[in-house]
């Protein structure tokens, strides 16, 4: 992976509530406006597409359908279909694509509509036939089960999780596009919210929103050329194990794990040397597993872990410095590229009002399903 | 509590012919499961092939409905509309005697429940179908 393709280019869209009819085509096509403008790139310039599932939308044949839509016209194109780990997991896609000599400018990109009478996807697999019918819908249940599993194992207290989600709203402050700007709270707060599903405090919950996320990931040749600061990809990992909590081999430590390990070691680094840690973070458990699962802090520790140290961008250990999804939103699938546009930016120099003073590399995950979908992505600043 | 889950309006399985005969002793009361014979371990969910071994030998047997509770969650908001009327409930992992983890309903007990509890079947009608959910087992 080592120092080839980079990232040349990122998009974002200010998360909402409610797009009112706009559709999913439309903000894909918003969003790489805005990425290929950023990495200084004609459309004819972009020959490698990678797009997420369209649910309730365009069952088969996304990448045609976006691409026409976009007037591109691909020499590599698929879907990445790994819930919250596809953006991350479109990343060392690109770069493998590139290194193979497929094509030399990848769009990645993930975007949502979000109307009101969302409709209910009509599933038919196990996940559907053996949990729901006993009262078990949405993700929230499966990781209410993973966190009062690993409170149970560790004795770690709700207040360790609830600091979590308060550092996130603390970073969000500084993000004036996140969902929660201008919204602090408190880990009383956290605490004083309503319990969606025990342990689960809703605040301990991203808020879903609609909106759009995109990055270019583009030859080494290419990146010499871009108008912004190269961000190379040092290392990547990957791992898929399960849908369903049940099938879990562990509900304590997951997949990311021995992604992470990849992704260090084909870096050269150790997750204590990046400068920033860009975790996915649908709820609170997911960040206290993953610096867990990373060696910051021994399994069950992570609560000294957040106690002690700064989160912020002038902490000790800045994580999710534009708030996290917790603090931003999740724009569904696109939530999990927030991590990567983030770190791009920090590594540019380019966070305004929360830049981390020298950021060098930075840790990026994602993770899908149940904790049974994940990437680690390791980046590193231009030269 | 059990009258008001034989009145919900929520969502049975989706039963195909592969999975009928858990479904179908399910609604007897019983708690069926897959064991594979080439490689002798227990299989749940019902699948095609083993998981361990991707043998295709798998026979039905009868669980002993004994289980341990791995974790649970008392659902407060459910995910479906269905369930609001049971709310709050519980559901948890039940890590079968037999070896397989499957998610299940836990009904209320004497005292709230704790991960390690040790779990019996207790067969409920939940929206007009007997399912295999687990109580606190009292002889535990
Ligand atoms: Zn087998």
């Amino acid at each position: 992976m080592k120092g080839q393709a980079a990232i040349v280019g990122v998009g974002e869209l200010k998360p909402v509530r409610r797009t009112g009819g706009v559709t999913t085509l439309e903000l894909i096509a918003r969003v790489a406006r805005e990425a290929a403008l950023d990495a200084g790139l004609e459309p004819s310039g972009i020959d490698g597409l990678l797009v997420g599932p369209q649910v309730g939308l365009t069952p088969q044949h996304v990448p045609a359908t976006v691409a026409e839509y976009l007037g591109l016209k691909p020499t590599m194109a698929n879907v990445v279909d790994l819930g919250g780990a596809s953006g991350a997991g479109m990343v060392w896609r690109a770069a493998a694509a590139i290194d193979a000599g497929m094509c030399d400018a990848v769009l990645c990109v993930l975007a949502n509509h979000r109307d009101d009478a969302a409709p209910r996807s009509p599933n038919r697999n196990p996940i559907r036939e053996f949990d729901v019918p006993f009262g078990a819908s949405g993700a929230n249940v499966s990781y209410a089960l993973l966190m009062q599993a690993h409170m149970a194992a560790y004795g770690c207290k709700a207040e360790d999780y609830a600091r979590i989600a308060a550092a996130a709203r603390a970073n969000a402050q500084r993000n004036p596009d996140a969902i929660f700007y201008g919204k602090p709270s408190s880990v009383e707060d956290v605490l004083a919210s309503p319990m969606v599903a025990e342990p689960l405090h809703l605040l301990e919950i991203v808020m879903p929103v609609a909106g759009g996320e995109a990055v270019i990931v583009a030859s080494a040749a290419r990146a010499r050329r871009s108008p912004r600061p190269p961000v190379h990809l040092l290392g990547a990992g990957e791992k898929v194990t399960h849908r369903a909590v049940s099938q879990a081999s562990s509900l304590t430590s997951g997949p990311l794990k021995p992604a992470m390990a990849r992704a260090f070691g084909q870096a050269g680094l150790g997750a204590r040397d990046v400068d920033l840690l860009s975790l996915y973070d649908c709820y609170t458990i997911m960040v206290a597993t993953t610096l867990e699962d990373a060696g910051l802090c021994p399994p069950g520790g992570f609560g000294a872990f957040v106690r002690d140290n700064g989160l912020g961008f002038d902490g000790t250990a800045p994580l999710n410095t534009h708030g996290g999804q917790l603090g931003f939103g999740q724009p569904d699938l696109a939530g999990g590229m927030t991590h990567v546009v983030e770190a791009v930016r920090q590594l540019r120099g380019e966070a305004h009002g929360r830049q981390v003073r020298n950021a060098r590399t930075a840790l990026v995950t994602g993770n899908g399903a149940t904790m049974g979908e994940a990437t680690a992505l390791v980046l590193g600043a231009a030269a | 509590m059990t009258d008001a889950l034989a009145g919900l309006e929520v969502p049975g399985p989706t039963v195909t012919p592969l999975t009928e005969p858990f479904w179908a002793e399910a609604g007897a009361g019983g708690l069926s499961i897959q064991r594979c014979g080439s490689c002798g371990r227990a299989v749940f969910y019902p699948r095609a092939i083993c998981p361990h071994c991707w043998g295709d030998a798998l026979r039905w047997e009868a669980a002993s409905g004994q289980g341990r509770l791995k974790s649970f969650s008392t659902v407060r908001k459910p995910g479906h509309p269905g369930w609001l009327p049971a709310a709050p409930y519980t559901v948890g992992l039940v890590e079968l005697a037999e070896g397989p983890v499957m998610l299940s309903l836990i009904l209320p007990g004497p005292r709230p429940v704790r991960v390690g509890d040790a779990l019996v079947l207790a067969p409920t009608d939940i929206g007009g179908r007997v399912l295999p959910v687990f109580r606190l087992d009292a002889t535990a």
